[in-house]
């Protein structure tokens, strides 16, 4: 099939302000939406620049608004998209060039949530913390997280208060929150019963549809605030 | 302008060796380190990793260090050097509970501890049959590695450079005293002046044209040490795994098949039975891979094509949702299908090194046969030749790698860096990387990147993949040069500072493409079959002659001088390895 990617183009060294450029290229329909983006870098146009690494939806490199929904370049089909492709950069979110965008405010919200493991209780000597399967159902969908920051960057609260710490955040806050080997669950909670910080959710579910790890975002946030509310982290 | 950076430890890559180096380099040793990564290190290849990390912790049936040696000694046709092997099966038990401790969300057992499962080449009793020794967080193993290891570095305050493009390393009176960087976001060079150098920078799998490797997979690590005379250790061993996503590469973890999946042929045989009577489709990687082609070759792949059927359809649902999640969704998303209804179509897809830059159980890098070190240079993960995995890597004893021989080699960085003065840094340190950078840029040449890159991967894809011979093996080599030769002419359109990620690419394909001629090279030379490196010419091994490991030198004219270095055999001498 003869596609037509429309791709929002800015180059900091020669553009005052971004600009569209549209290139044909052919494609299967089963290739991702990646291949054409590398096809038309690789023999029409070098300058085109983007971020990717496995390709296959688990490095979390190439989320970008794909037809003005968020995605991973590398997991949606060309298929799903139709011959007319328009690409842009993330929003909320400052553009460095082309369809890349400043990720470190993103980092630095993750990294305030206390996104590791927190348990200063002596280990058992040569053994594993037991936890059981049920124990370990419990955070399972937030474990899957990729941080490719295609929550945080659908989420209108966000695009409004570039403080909110953000669906992603939130979800690694969850992850540890609700596992049963973590001691610091208050601490985040804490943390995320700020003004920036869960209450800026108003359930618009758009983290929850653009997240291409399918994990129940809206609904984690929403455990967030009643462990919040009724001191729950269990 | 050039920056120069000093500390007393530097990490380049941010997977799982090296993040596992830095928190055992600086965690109450204060020492001073940072990690360089050329993505972020969430990205790193690592987390593509499936099925589980091995440890004979005996959680769901008898099982013991001695077993895990014995089987991945036989694994790697007996080319792994064996005090190695057995430092990595003892330390397994011991490092996969620390990782359980940093939070690592593994599945579970019944009573709580980790689950395990069986995988490709794991036995009890010397091979008598499976036995579950992979330990696995679903299918996520990887993902669930980096993300646990990436997050303790962050609760030690681990300092991170992400997306600096380490293009040099710099050496000074026989020591190793710091790297080149290049900064992708601002196209400045940087010197990182240290003690000591770690190397984790992965595989190469983008040599070749089917792979299930990143994008990233270019093989700089090896690449930039060789062109400062560190030798290249069997190059010619590279695994295809057995089931890629026809076509796309994509890796259907061996989790599949340990969870009991099957492969078939076209008649709906499942033809592993006759090549591996006792552990069938859990024979090790390069036999059922080479089983593959064999099936392909007369006529018994799917609909005549060049694949086979991975079948999972009588698992259930239930096993398939719960234990290969990740799977079912690349099915979903690649292929259209749904693996508990139909089966999945694969072939082999190149995969793993198991060559790379020799060193020593603790990470130091060895130039020659076991006897030169080179003071403060270190290398640990795939981009490392320990070697623990000899001529074929069983699966799980690579994320094992990781996190055995980054602690080593960090711990080892951590007692060196107390001990070593900072070496001088020499006057020309960035020249090489400058010059580099210069040529890409202004060069005045016709040729392309992708041109070059395509014809690269095609020729190594045919003729020095999962079957090699002779005549092949020479076309690949004269191929490889003549390209090597073109690419003296690349030249790049986009002359940017900011992001030129078309420079970075075509910096990768120099890496690429040296690599790429030493494992031709060493493929050619080494006239036996052992274990991933299968000579249709040379059928048979050979220990007699070959029982050795290659070492592979760049001379100064940039051409190729191959040494040996004896293999260190402990308890198991060599014998015909059947599965």
């Amino acid at each position: 099939m003869k596609a037509t990617f429309r791709i929002q183009r800015f180059d900091p060294e020669k553009d005052k302000k971004p600009y569209y450029r549209e290139y044909e290229v052919e494609l299967e329909p089963n290739d991702r939406v990646l291949d054409g983006l590398n096809k038309i870098k690789w023999y029409q146009d070098g300058s085109l620049t983007y971020r990717r690494s496995c390709a296959h939806g688990i490095c979390g490199s190439d989320a970008m608004r794909i037809n003005g929904a968020n995605g991973l370049a590398c997991k949606v089909l060309m298929k799903d998209v139709g011959q007319k492709v328009t690409l842009e950069p993330l929003l909320g979110l400052p553009v460095i060039k082309d369809l890349i965008v400043d990720m470190e405010p993103f980092f630095a919200q993750y990294r305030s949530v206390l996104p590791f493991l927190v348990n200063d209780e002596e280990v058992p000597e040569g053994k594993e913390r037991v936890q059981s399967i049920e124990e370990r159902e419990r955070y399972d969908d937030t474990t899957k997280c990729i941080l490719c920051a295609a929550c945080t960057t659908s989420c209108p609260s966000f695009w409004g208060d570039p403080d909110y710490v953000g669906p992603a955040a939130i979800v690694n806050a969850h992850r540890f929150i609700f596992d049963s080997r973590d001691r610091a669950a208050a601490e985040r909670l804490a943390i995320l019963n700020d003004r920036h910080g869960v209450w800026r959710c108003h359930t618009i579910y758009n983290c929850t549809i653009a997240c291409p790890r399918d994990i129940q975002i809206t609904q984690a946030i929403g455990e967030v605030k009643q462990a919040i509310l009724y001191n729950q982290s269990t | 302008m050039i920056h120069t950076h000093t500390y007393d430890a530097i990490v380049v890559g941010g997977g799982g060796a090296g993040l596992m180096a830095a928190l055992y380099l600086t965690r109450g040793t204060g020492v001073r380190a940072a990690v360089l990564t050329k993505l972020y290190p969430t990205r790193s290849h690592t987390g593509a990793a499936q099925g589980g990390i091995s440890a004979a912790l005996a959680n769901l049936e008898e099982d013991h260090p001695e077993w895990h040696a014995f089987d991945t000694v036989k694994g790697s046709d007996y080319l792994g050097d064996q005090d190695a092997i057995e430092i990595m099966c003892n330390d397994a038990p011991e490092v996969i509970r620390e990782l359980e401790h940093m939070g690592l969300p593994f599945s579970r057992t019944e009573d709580g501890r980790i689950a395990q499962r069986r995988f490709g080449g794991h036995t009890h009793h010397y091979g008598e049959g499976p036995v579950r020794r992979s330990c696995y967080a679903a299918d996520r193993t990887g993902h669930m590695i980096l993300q646990t290891l990436y997050q303790q570095c962050i609760k030690n305050g681990i300092t991170f450079f992400d997306e600096f493009h380490v293009i040099d390393v710099v050496m000074s009176e026989g020591r190793c005293a710091g790297v080149v960087a290049y900064e992708i976001r601002t196209g400045e060079i940087h010197v990182f002046h240290a003690k000591a150098v770690l190397f984790s920078t992965g595989g190469f799998g983008r040599i070749w044209s089917v792979t299930s490797n990143a994008l990233a997979f270019t093989g700089d690590g090896p690449a930039i040490l060789y062109r400062r005379g560190v030798p290249m250790e069997d190059m010619e061993f590279y695994q295809f795994h057995p089931t890629g996503i026809a076509k796309l590469g994509i890796l259907i973890t061996e989790g599949v098949r340990g969870e009991g999946g099957v492969l078939r042929n076209d008649n709906g045989e499942r033809f592993m039975e006759r090549y591996a009577p006792t552990m069938k489709d859990l024979a090790s990687r390069d036999v059922v891979s080479r089983s593959i082609y064999l099936e392909v070759r007369e006529g018994r792949g799917i609909g005549g094509g060049d694949y086979v059927h991975l079948d999972a359809t009588h698992l259930g649902r239930e096993v398939v949702e719960t234990k290969l999640p990740d799977i079912a969704d690349f099915c979903r998303t690649y292929l259209g299908i749904d693996p508990a209804v139909e089966p999945i179509p694969v072939q082999p897809t190149a995969h793993y090194a198991m060559g790379g830059i020799p060193t020593d159980s603790d990470g130091r890098v060895v130039i020659d046969d076991w006897k030169t070190i080179v003071p403060g240079l270190y290398a640990a993960g795939e981009c490392a030749c320990v070697s623990v995995h000899g001529a074929n890597r069983l699966g799980t004893n690579s994320l094992l790698d990781l996190v055995v021989f980054g602690r080593r080699a960090g711990r080892d960085m951590a007692r060196f860096c107390k001990e070593a003065d900072l070496p001088p840094l020499p006057r020309d340190a960035v020249d090489s990387a400058r010059e580099q950078i210069d040529r890409l840029l202004n060069g005045k040449g016709d040729e392309s990147v992708a041109t070059i890159r395509d014809e690269m991967q095609r020729v190594m894809m045919e003729h020095v993949g999962v079957f090699r011979e002779e005549r092949g093996l020479k076309i690949a080599v004269d191929k490889v040069r003549e390209l090597r030769e073109r690419y003296t002419r690349v030249r790049v359109q986009d002359r940017g500072r900011i992001f030129n990620t078309e420079l970075t690419e075509a910096w990768e394909l120099g890496a690429m493409l040296d690599l790429a001629e030493i494992i031709a090279v060493c493929a050619l030379n080494r006239t036996e079959s052992r274990g991933a490196h299968s000579r249709e010419d040379y059928p048979e091994r050979n220990d007699e002659e070959w029982l050795k490991h290659t070492l592979a030198y760049r001379t100064d004219d940039g051409g190729i001088d191959i040494k040996y270095k004896p293999v260190i055999i402990t308890k198991f001498e060599p014998k015909e390895r059947v599965y």
